[in-house]
């Protein structure tokens, strides 16, 4: 098939090892600081727009592809720099506008399918 | 066995008394399964880009897709059981902000449509947005500064 050739193998390796590496921190962070689950993903979307807003996380993006896009850090990195990018063109009303525009997608789609999967799935009674 | 006084005694005893966590292996799984998803997310975004797609588009369509498998798993249970085995490797990618979405909305559906799964459904996903969603204002009021 001509799209599996398409592939870049050295991009999808490069994709595996940096998307890896962001979940060992956060797997570091689990088992070795009492953060809760939720606390963890503020810090990696804050951290990541915090990265994505100085515009270093960008780099990352270019290496990694998605291996920094996926993680919840290049979600912040989206978000900020939707913000900026609203900004050279709406001024100070895209500080408002562009974050959350950039990442409609992802959360219209988590709240939908969210939505969607409660009315399929029966809650799972606790084993005691 | 000395009494408990301070915080930081009992904290230390909880420390002792609390099974070790096999770190090396919680970060093997977490690093193999989240570098997994993202090559995923890497083909289904190579894909896009054979489409003909632009780069913005195609990153929303590697977040819908993956989000939607994510929840559509977390629906028949066996999400948390990838979650249980991967710890960080499917909580930090996006994945993991679809499952704390779609959990509660399923774990309080019994307390009602509206109020059960429309409200609960952003127990952790609530303070993730509350959180990103300002940064992002605040970097662009700076921006604003500095345009």
């Amino acid at each position: 098939m001509e799209f599996i050739q398409s592939i870049d193998w050295m991009q999808l390796l490069r994709c595996f090892v940096v998307g890896g590496l962001i979940c060992i921190v956060g797997q570091v962070l689990i088992d070795k600081t009492k953060l809760t689950p939720a606390r963890i993903l503020v810090v990696f979307v804050t951290l990541g727009a915090v990265l994505g807003g100085l515009g270093i996380y960008k780099y990352v993006i270019d290496f990694a592809g998605c291996g920094a896009t996926v993680p919840l850090t290049g979600f912040g990195a989206n978000l900020a720099k939707g913000a900026i990018e609203a900004v050279k063109e709406n001024g100070l009303l895209g500080a408002f506008i562009g974050g959350v525009k950039a990442s409609a997608g992802g959360i219209a789609a988590a709240v939908f399918f969210g939505y969607l999967a409660s009315l399929i799935s029966k809650p799972k009674m606790k084993k005691q | 066995m000395d009494p408990i006084e301070t915080q930081q005694q009992y904290s230390d005893y909880v420390d002792k008394k609390s099974p070790n966590s096999p770190i090396l292996k919680n970060c093997f799984n977490a690093f193999w399964v989240g570098g997994l998803i993202c090559s995923i997310g890497q083909i289904i975004f190579d894909f896009c880009k054979y489409k003909q797609m632009d780069v913005t588009a195609s990153n929303t369509v590697v977040s819908i897709v993956l989000i939607g498998i994510a929840a559509f798993l977390t629906g028949l249970n066996i999400f948390n059981k990838i979650g249980k085995f991967a710890g960080a490797g499917s909580l930090i990618p996006i994945t993991g902000f679809a499952n704390s979405i779609v959990s509660p909305a399923i774990e309080y559906k019994s307390e009602g449509y509206v109020m059960g799964v429309g409200g609960k459904m952003f127990t952790v996903a609530g303070p993730v947005l509350v959180f990103g969603i300002s940064a992002s204002v605040i970097i662009g009021i700076i921006a604003t500064l500095f345009a």
